[in-house]
């Protein structure tokens, strides 16, 4: 196999022209289609250096003015870290339980595991600001239904999107709810395209099932995983729906991320120049995060394929 | 026979299963409660209430909400099966060839899913009144691709990844063309990352908000920017806002349904892979 895999390659140094450039033709309608978001791209960084607002008729050059104004905002690295804190602990919570709940419906073939593979993607189907109301009106802290369910435990009046302290776990909570089907969905269809072959020649050697998850099941199903990681916190990072749905922000600036502190400069405060900024830093964060991500991707799918073989 | 051990694994693994889905499930229960509830009794917490269907009555039939729902269906079905026809050959080509750049055209396709929709919507918007392009199916179909395109290509291609050459080679040598080996062969293997894929797509660019805000107005009027009236200035009508979110989630619902039996492999995996 590995002989054959590189002689491939040398074949692929004498190929003709028109078959070396056809795997560019291939792609090139998929980049025709989105390369136009580049020159928005461009033009948002010219922007930056510019007073740019919908108020004013014209704008001009001001250098690097709103760079210098964000990182001397000390709201800057507080809008940073609550960007960041909300997307790593939402993603990890979301891969964990859209992992296990996968694993359950890919383990259990009967009649609950079938219906439920459907019924579990549908809070993925409510737009996310909705969502969020719903369970406002469920978290109300006086007659929301969960209020009387932890009555029931003798807790009363806990506070939610109302306290500081309580505010990010209310909209981990609720993103939770909402994006946790996504992983479950990528997940199962992993599962679902795994070989069978190493696992029979697995049952004739007789591994515990332990064994067989760490050594067989998760090594083949890295590469499904990584990408779900990597929609999922790329999305998480910019979430920024269920936060202005709940709370604008607020209580105080307790959840004034990258996104709507862009999103309060460029709307409320008519300052669109000085909002780029921060959605730049934002890009710059995902960016990096997406590289590493997908080099992770990139030597598991490979070494998937070792185990496959 | 199973074992004692076994069986109650398998109990336990219901349980958690089940504990899940009531977690999942009840708060799209509570929503359709409310989409029967008056205004008036929209915050009362039992499960007895005078069921009323003048939600319904105000959302369905007092205003063109089904003409919201066939906007939506077009510009996010339309958008899918774009995706679908460029980006599945896209998707084999980064999986099966190897060529310069490969990774940075592919990460390239990647950023799109993170250009930040604020920044990309406002010269968008000049853009497209400069085209004609503004409020029209075509230009939201477009900008769409940014949600479906990259989403598609990244996990389809880790399927075609999946599927040795080998038996593209044993194929043509039986004398198959190109077209048959994809569509009888590759295609049947890669569907379930195909339909799961694209069920994602469809569901991202139909809860798109800020694009179809600013990229259309009255001509096309998709469900998410139609939702918004429920949530008026003057107050916040609960019980409908309950209505036009339940309806709007029946096309998503309806593609999950369809799918639903292609999200298992079409064919035995052990006889093909590797």
């Amino acid at each position: 196999m590995a002989n054959k895999k590189s002689n491939d390659k040398s074949e692929l140094n004498k190929v003709p022209f028109a078959t070396r450039v056809r795997p560019y033709l291939i792609v090139a309608p998929s980049l025709i289609i989105t390369i136009g978001i580049m020159v928005p791209f461009a033009m948002a960084i010219w922007y930056s250096l510019t007073n740019y607002s919908f108020k004013l008729p014209n704008h001009k050059f001001i250098g690097l003015t709103n760079w210098v104004n964000m990182l001397g905002d000390p709201s800057f690295w507080g809008a940073v870290k609550i960007s960041l804190l909300y997307g790593v602990i939402s993603t990890v919570i979301e891969m964990l339980i859209g992992l296990g709940v996968a694993i359950l419906l890919n383990n259990l073939n009967n009649g609950l595991s079938k219906v439920l593979r459907v019924l579990l993607v549908f809070p993925l189907m409510i737009a996310p600001v909705t969502a969020t109301i719903v369970w406002q009106l469920m978290l109300n802290s006086s007659v929301g239904i969960v209020e009387k369910l932890l009555n029931i435990f003798g807790v009363y009046n806990f506070p939610w999107a109302a306290a500081p302290g309580t505010a990010l776990l209310t909209v981990i909570l609720i993103d939770v709810w909402i994006n946790t089907a996504f992983i479950i969905l990528l997940v199962l269809a992993g599962l679902q395209s795994l070989p069978k072959s190493p696992f029979e020649s697995a049952l004739i050697d007789g591994g515990s099932a332990w064994f067989n998850f760490t050594n067989l099941t998760l090594p083949m199903l890295k590469p499904s995983l990584y990408i779900a990681l990597l929609f999922r916190f790329m999305a998480a990072l910019q979430e920024y729906a269920v936060i202005f749905a709940l709370t604008k922000g607020g209580p105080g600036d307790s959840l004034m991320s990258l996104s709507l502190t862009a999103y309060q400069k460029g709307f409320k405060f008519q300052k669109f120049g000085g909002a780029i900024p921060y959605i730049l830093v934002l890009w710059l964060l995902i960016n990096i995060a997406a590289k590493r991500i997908v080099n992770l991707q990139r030597s598991a799918q490979k070494q998937a394929a070792g185990l496959e073989e | 026979m199973k074992t004692g051990k076994q069986r109650a694994l398998n109990v336990l693994q219901n349980i958690l299963l089940i504990v899940y889905a009531i977690f999942a499930l009840f708060p799209l229960i509570w929503m359709v409660l409310i989409s029967f509830k008056s205004d008036t009794e929209v915050f009362t917490t039992t499960f007895v209430f005078n069921p009323t269907l003048a939600n319904y009555q105000e959302v369905l039939l007092r205003s063109d909400y089904g003409r919201y729902i066939l906007d939506s269906v077009i510009v996010s079905g339309g958008a899918v099966l774009v995706s679908i026809i460029v980006g599945v050959p896209a998707a084999y080509a980064l999986a099966r060839y190897n060529f310069p750049r490969k990774e940075d055209l592919a990460f390239q396709i990647l950023s799109y899913k993170f250009a930040p929709e604020i920044l990309v919507v406002l010269p968008l918007f000049m853009i497209y009144q400069k085209i004609g392009l503004y409020d029209s199916y075509v230009g939201l179909i477009w900008v769409y691709q940014l949600i479906s395109l990259p989403l598609l290509i990244w996990v389809v291609r880790g399927y075609f990844e999946d599927i040795s050459v080998e038996i593209e080679y044993a194929a043509q040598v039986d004398g198959y063309s190109w077209y048959q080996i994809f569509f009888k062969m590759l295609v049947p293997l890669i569907k379930p990352g195909l339909v799961s894929s694209a069920l994602l797509a469809f569901i991202f660019a139909w809860n798109s908000f800020t694009f179809p805000l600013i990229l259309s107005s009255n001509n096309v009027y998709p469900v998410t920017v139609a939702i918004m009236k429920y949530l008026g200035t003057d107050s916040a009508h609960y019980g409908q806002l309950a209505v036009a979110s339940t309806v709007s989630a029946l096309p998503a619902v309806i593609f999950a349904l369809c799918i639903q039996k292609h999200l298992v492999r079409g064919l035995s995996f052990g006889a093909v892979k590797g």
